[in-house]
């Protein structure tokens, strides 16, 4: 089984997504954020799905369980670099992404959690 | 014209084989990568479906065409419990296991034919073909 590395950079954790992730990877990679999520306090999570060809319902699913989960850790979470035919599929799928936050790149999300922080204070 | 091959699904990792073969036939049908996307998304759901509700099946991988126009058509069958109300089934939100209910409604969208078999008892056959534009 694949696992997906989480990188930290200050207070933001950062995962790319870079293979073709089966259901049991995506379940162990949402314990291992929340994990991860607490052991380093971070207050902000970044998926890049930059390299990823589908999004099913089952990885939908996993980016708004993960969305809503860290935000119960008093963490934000954006997910970066969807590529237009995944965007048109999901529109089409019917799957609701469930207020999940987005950003066109990881330069573009970093600077929407900074904004999204900011806003808060 | 790649020749019509039969995939089982009997695991989490047989549904990535099958996106991944699914994939490659949608490029070489010359399909879109809208399209492709679009029938690969399709693949996964259904794959998972058999998986989840048949607890497995297997699906035929084939290349079709018709005059210029060419395309690639699924048919994933398993011998599951079937569904008893296949109408309902199609309904966007209804679901009778853990998925989000978009498995059947979803994936027809997705598709330019979509078909469905299923009766109680009788497991589940369920054809879809994308075409090339």
């Amino acid at each position: 089984m694949e696992r997906v590395p989480i990188l930290k950079i200050g207070d933001i954790l950062i995962v790319s997504i870079q293979v073709d992730l089966e259901d049991q990877s995506v379940l162990t990679l949402q314990e291992d954020l929340a994990e991860a999520v607490v052991k380093h306090a971070a207050r902000g999570v970044i998926i890049d799905i930059s390299v990823v060809e589908i999004v099913d319902s089952f990885i939908g699913r996993m980016l708004a369980t993960i969305a809503g989960m860290s935000r119960m850790l008093d963490a934000q979470t954006v997910v970066v670099g969807m590529r237009p035919a995944v965007a048109i599929t999901l529109v089409e799928l019917g799957l609701n992404l469930g207020g999940v936050r987005t950003a066109l790149n990881l330069e573009k999300g970093i600077a929407l959690l900074d904004h999204v922080r900011s806003a808060a204070r | 014209m790649t020749a019509a091959r039969e995939m089982p699904i009997a695991s989490n990792g047989d549904v990535v084989l099958v996106r991944q073969y699914v994939r490659g036939v949608a490029v070489e049908m010359g399909l879109s990568l809208v399209d492709q996307t679009k029938v690969v998304t399709a693949a996964s759901e259904l794959a998972r479906n058999a998986l989840v509700y048949a607890g497995g099946g297997a699906v035929r991988v084939e290349t079709v065409e018709n005059g210029r126009r060419r395309g690639v058509r699924l048919t994933f069958s398993d011998e599951g419990p079937g569904i008893p109300d296949v109408d309902r089934a199609m309904t966007d939100g209804w679901s009778s296991g853990t998925g989000l209910g978009l498995g059947l409604s979803g994936s027809r969208r997705l598709v330019d034919e979509f078909d469905l078999e299923s009766a109680p008892g009788k497991g589940t056959v369920v054809t879809v073909t994308k075409w090339g534009r």
